[in-house]
Order: structure tokens, then sequence, then C-alpha cells
């Protein structure tokens, strides 16, 4: 024992010693990468978007590649970073630590799951260089356009329905590991929030993604056949597919922010040196909002032609999903007060979150409002929302839990002033772009389009400066990470004084997660010392 | 190094089978969905094209798909009672069957297509928009539900092997008991599709 996972290859030399280890942290540092690798390439295509609506007219690129940017854009962020993003690689780094497991409980699926996420992307990837051309439909993939377009839409859909196939294994493997393998005295109610929401995802993940997979596999037969089920001039109704759609990608917004919430219900308390505030009703706020979540997706059809009394159904249960999101701001503040707090980056990083957060949640109100969603549906206002709930959200939960976690994973430090800085810029830049988009939505600045009147010049000019603000932050956090690989200090088994099960062994890990099966005594974020 | 700890059990292995279920369900869930939206859209059309499907071998692979459930259900009782010999028999029958389904499937499917019914046929787009979604959702259906078949008839080729370099055995039995769990969900989906597939009036 004493020797780190880094060590132990099991055999296999060099590279091998990865792509076919089944040891679930080597497998979570494999998805880590890979979902980086795909949100850089998400961030330049988004980049040379706003590089085109800089100014009216073509600035960059035409029409029909400006199309394909969006569509291109929306896929690798959704279905290759943020719905995989932090179950895949921290979660599967640390839900076994957590919960004082040896692994995960299908450790050879977890395997096929990450060979399936890159299959997957590079089936993705590969639609640019096929015949036919990326996609040009939007990530959604509406029919009956995404039934007549030329474009590759078939690969595409065929990628999403893989990527899907990853995200049901993970989520089946992390049902079956939180309710089998946790460690003897790990009651319910003893698990850490991060496990907790993980674990309310994967049942969203295994509940909704094979809605995903059907509706894709219809629309490529759709193309390949001319089934008619989507397709008007057969009878068919595009409308079952928004439905169909919308049944998994609604949910699906809740892959992405819950297992977010779970890592920012981790850090307030550890860095507020307190016990988590109202931890059962962070808990059951969780699996409210999976629950719900699941039964909302009607919202985003309002404009597609729905009865009124079905539109309002779905209004009301849209607005009754802020409650849960609500509670569980208020614990995080609530855990704050009177705690002593000590503002270290993955704290600022979550500040950062909570505030980008509840614009993107309130925001999210004045949508699901039926009236005032008519007026601003498929606008920018949509897009700014959704990027401060996805991106301010979830990604910067993404970027807290690495500010967090990644001293455990390496065993080395960052640079505290420089995390600080890129913090700073990243949420400047970040408002700098997004919120001009709000303002572009109300005036009725349509999404999608490629070209607008000279009276948006302004904001959009603002917004494009944004996101190279955006990026610089990027640039300054990512260099600043990775050079702490290699350059770091010494991180220490517990550099943060965090309470849960991971912060008792050695950074990094040892192959051998725990010496012995711990016996658990007490809550997650007890501050009694010496659980092991 | 230390030996590799066993540290999951049957009852792991069992429940993951049961969650990949539930995907299951929800995956043919969006195709019922679709049924049940045209075939109320398009009620008549919907009877109509039912009553020409062959009812004789729909009926046929009903009573041998469900026949094939129990023998693969006596193949797991034989295995945990030691008689491996008669648990290869039974699963045996049970790969068997469902490649005569297939075969049934394969003769139903042809005749169809030699009429020029298939999706995307010049002869079916110009019947009423309901037949045209029947009879898609006929092949797919039946066709996605085949897939599954399949996937059963080679997992259970494996676990013969398995049951005969003894893999699998009375105190391991639990691939060949994730198998026979998989094939009654197969069977489970196809009664619901015979019918209302076949049997509308």
């Amino acid at each position: 024992m004493g020797t780190d996972f880094y060590m132990n290859t099991e055999g296999r030399k060099g590279v091998l010693s990865w792509i076919l280890s089944t040891d679930h942290k080597r497998i979570g540092l494999l998805y880590l990468y890979a979902v980086l690798g795909f949100f850089l390439i998400g961030v330049i295509i988004g980049l040379l978007m706003r590089l085109e609506l800089m100014a009216p007219g073509r600035t960059i690129v035409n029409a029909r590649a400006y199309d394909s940017l969006f569509t291109l854009h929306g896929i690798i962020m959704i279905f290759f970073f943020i719905i995989p993003g932090v179950p895949s690689s921290l979660g599967n780094f640390f839900l076994p630590l957590q919960i004082g497991a040896r692994d995960v409980a299908f450790p050879r699926l977890n395997l096929l799951s990450w060979w399936l996420y890159v299959i997957a992307g590079l089936t993705a990837i590969s639609t640019i260089f096929l015949p036919g051309g990326p996609p040009d439909t939007g990530w959604t993939l509406y029919p009956p356009y995404s039934i007549k377009t030329p474009t590759n839409v078939s690969g595409t859909a065929l990628a999403a329905f893989i990527v899907g196939f990853s995200s049901i294994l993970t989520g089946l493997n992390f049902i079956t590991t939180i309710h089998r393998l946790r460690a003897p005295g790990m009651t319910w109610f003893r698990m850490p929030l991060f496990t907790w929401t993980l674990y309310s995802t994967a049942w969203v993940q295994v509940l909704a993604t094979p809605v995903l997979a059907i509706t894709l596999l219809l629309l490529i037969l759709e193309r390949a056949f001319g089934t008619g089920f989507f397709d008007p001039a057969k009878g068919g109704d595009p409308l079952m597919f928004e439905h169909l759609f919308w049944i998994y990608s609604h949910p699906a917004v809740y892959v992405m922010i819950l297992p977010a919430m779970g890592i920012i219900s981790e850090i307030v308390p550890t860095f507020s040196r307190k016990t988590v505030f109202g931890y059962k009703a962070i808990v059951f706020s969780g699996l409210s909002i999976a629950t719900l979540g699941y039964v909302v997706w009607g919202h985003h059809m309002f404009t597609s032609g729905m009865s009124d009394v079905s539109s309002m159904v779905f209004s009301f249960i849209t607005f009754a999903v802020a409650v849960p999101s609500g509670i569980k701001v208020f614990n995080w503040i609530a855990t704050m007060y009177k705690g002593s707090v000590e503002i270290k980056p993955p704290l600022l990083y979550a500040f950062a979150f909570i505030f980008l957060f509840s614009i993107g949640g309130l925001t999210g109100l004045v949508n699901s409002a039926v009236a005032t969603n008519v007026h601003i549906h498929g606008t920018f206002f949509i897009v700014a929302h959704f990027h401060y709930t996805m991106f301010g959200g979830a990604g910067f939960a993404f970027f807290t839990g690495l500010h967090y976690r990644l001293p455990k994973m390496t065993g080395r430090m960052y640079n505290f002033r420089a995390s600080t800085v890129a913090c700073i810029v990243l949420f400047i830049g970040f408002n700098i772009l997004y919120f001009p988009m709000f303002l572009l939505g109300w005036q009725g600045m349509p999404r999608r389009y490629y070209d607008y009147p000279p009276e948006f010049h302004g904001n959009n000019f603002i917004s494009t400066i944004g996101s190279w603000i955006l990026a610089a932050g990027l640039l300054i956090m990512f260099i600043n990470l990775a050079r702490s690989l290699f350059k770091g200090e010494k991180a220490g088994n517990n550099p943060w004084d965090g309470t849960t099960l991971e912060w008792q062994v050695s950074s990094p890990p040892p192959q051998e997660n725990f010496e012995k099966i711990p016996h658990i005594t007490r809550g997650p974020y007890s501050r009694e010392k010496n659980i092991l | 190094m230390q030996a590799l700890v066993k540290y999951t059990d049957d009852v792991d292995a069992k429940m993951g089978m049961w969650l990949f279920l539930f995907t299951e369900m929800l995956f043919f869930g969006g195709m019922f969905l679709l049924y049940a939206v045209y075939s109320t859209k398009y009620s008549a059309d919907f009877s109509g094209s039912s009553s020409e499907l062959n009812r004789v071998i729909g009926t046929f692979n009903t009573l041998i798909l469900i026949t094939s459930s129990f023998t693969a259900a006596l193949s797991l009782s034989e295995i945990k009672k030691g008689a491996l010999q008669s648990a290869s028999i039974c699963l045996g029958i049970t790969a068997l069957i469902g490649i005569v389904f297939l075969i049934m499937k394969y003769i139903e499917w042809s005749a169809k297509i030699g009429h020029g019914i298939y999706p995307g046929s010049a002869y079916l787009n110009e019947m009423a928009h309901g037949k045209v979604l029947f009879y898609s959702l006929y092949f797919v259906m039946t066709g996605i539900h085949a897939f599954h078949v399949l996937i059963g008839i080679a997992v259970f080729i494996v676990i013969l092997f398995m049951l005969r370099n003894g893999t699998v055995r009375e105190n391991n039995s639990i691939k060949l008991e994730n198998a026979a769990l998989y094939w009654h969900f197969v069977d489970i989906a196809w009664i619901y599709l015979f019918p209302l597939l076949y049997l509308l009036r």
C-alpha cells in the first residue's frame, strides 16, 4: 500500500494503462480530459459565432456556415460537455470515495461508457468532414426541416444516440453503487450532498435518456426510409417530435444543474467551517427538482401549438420548480451566516455560481409565464437565460468543483492569486458577454439569425467584446490549473479541512481507495475528527 | 499488488439489470406514445390496416415466445438445482424458439414488402395517411423488437458456452438469471405489440 493510483498500471504500458483501466479514478480523469477537450472545441465555435455577430452583415462566415456553427456549438456543449461533465468526471472519481466503496458497482460498464462517449464525440465531429456537411438545424433537430435538410443530421443524431447510451450506463452504475456499496454506517442521511445529487441525477439519466434515444432513432429512420412519423406530408406530426425531444431534453437540464448544486452544497459548509444548514431540505429539494423536472417539458413549446390548458399546467409546474431551487440557495446563504467564512478560490467560484445562477433562475420565471414567453420565445432573451443557468450555473460549478477537488486528484495545489484573478475576469467577461443578450432579446432580436438590423449593433458589439474577456479568463484559469500538475506545491491530504470521506485518504488517492473499509458513525459535515 | 477483492454480489448485478429494463420500457414507451396519438387520430385506418396483417403468424409467434419465456425460467430453476445438462437443453430450446420467431417474422415482412408495402414505398405513400403511419409503426416496432430478440439469442448462445466451460454454474448463475430477465422483457413487449398491431377491429 501507500502507492497512489497513478503508480499502479495494472501491468499495462503508457496510454493503455489508462484507456483499458477499470479503476474509477482513472476513468474519472479520462472523462475529465475528454470533456475539457470538447469544451475547448465548443468555446472556439462560440467565439467564432460571437465574432460573426459583432457587426451586421457578413463578418467572417456566410449564413450557411453560421447555421452549422450554432448547431455544432449546441450539440457539443450540451451532449459532450455539460451533460456528462460533472457526473462522469468528478462524479466517477469521487462517488466511491465519498461513500467508502472500493469502486463503482460495474467497473467494466464504466469503462465502456467512456469508450461510447469518445466514439460518439468522434461521430459528432466527423459530420463536419463527411458528405452533406455539418447539420444546420440547431441542436434541437426539429422536423420537418431536419427531415428535409441535405446536411448530415443522421450522423449527429447517431452521435447523440450513442452518447445517450453512455449516459444511461453511468446513471445505472451510480444508482446501483449508491444503493449497494455504501460503507457500513453510511446511512442514506449520512451521505455527502454531492453523492445525493449524483443519485438524483442518475435517476434522471436512466429514466429520461431512453426517450431521447428512441426519438433520435425514429428521426434517423425517418430520414433513411421516410417512415412519416414527423412528416406532415405523410400525416405525421412534427409536434410529436418536439414533445418526445423535450421529454428528455428538459430533464437533461437537471442532469446538468443538479450535480452542480451538489458541488456548491459541499463547498459552502467546508469554507464556512460549519455543518450545512438544512441537510435534509437540500436532499429533498434535489429529489423534488429531479421529479418535477420530468413534467415541465411543455414550457419549451408554448408557441408551438398546445392547448391553453396544457400551457397553463406546464407553466404552473415550471414555477413550482423554482421553489426547491430557491430552497437550496437559501440553505447555502444560511450555512454561511455566522460561519467563519474563509474566501479561498473554490468559494469565490461558488459565489460567482450563486450570483449567475440566481439571475438565470429568476429570468427562468420570466420565461415560464405563458404571456411573457410568447413575447420572448426564440429570442436572445432565451439564449441569455440558458447561458446564465447552464454556463453561469453548471459551467461555473464545474470550475468550482475543479478548484475544490483537483488538489485531491493530482496531489498538487494551484496558485491562489492566479485563480482569483481568473475568477474575477471570468465573472466580468461572462456578464459583458451575456447580459446584453437579455436586452437584445427583449428588444426582439431572434436567436439563430445570421444578420440583424443596425439598431441591435451596440449590444452585439459589447457582447462580442465580453466573449474575449471570458476567453481570457478561461485561459488564465486553465493555464493555472494545468501548471499546478507540474509545478504546484504538494497539496496535502486535506488542504481545505473538508469533512467528507475523500479528504481522509491521501492525495492523490491510493490505488485501493481504503485500506480498510471505514465504519461511519457521523454525518458528512460534522466537524468531529478521525473517522478512519 | 494484492489480489482483487470481490466487493459486488448478485443483488448488485440484478439491480443493474432491472434499471436497464426500466430504460428499455421508456425506450419502447416513445413508440407506444406515437402509436397512442396516431391510432386515436386515424382510428379507422388503423383498424383497417390491422386486419391486413397475418394473424395466424402473429398468434403462432405469441404462443412460441411465451413458451420460450417458460423454458428460460425452467433453465434457471434447473441450474439452481445443479442440473447443468437440462439447464443447457432448456436454454438451447429458448434460443431455438427465438430463431423460429425471427424466421416467421422474416416470412411475414417479405410478404408485405412483396406487396410493395414498406416505409417509403411509392405504393404505400399513395395510401391514406393513417395507413402509412400504421405500417411505419408496424415495421419500426416489430423491427426494433426483432432486434431485441436477436440480441437475446446471441446472449443465450454465449451463456451456453459459459455453461460448458463452467463459468456459469449452480452457485454462479447470475448471468443466466439476468439474461432470462431480459428475455421476459422482450416477451412482455411483444405481448403488448401483438394486440395493438394485429388484433384491432
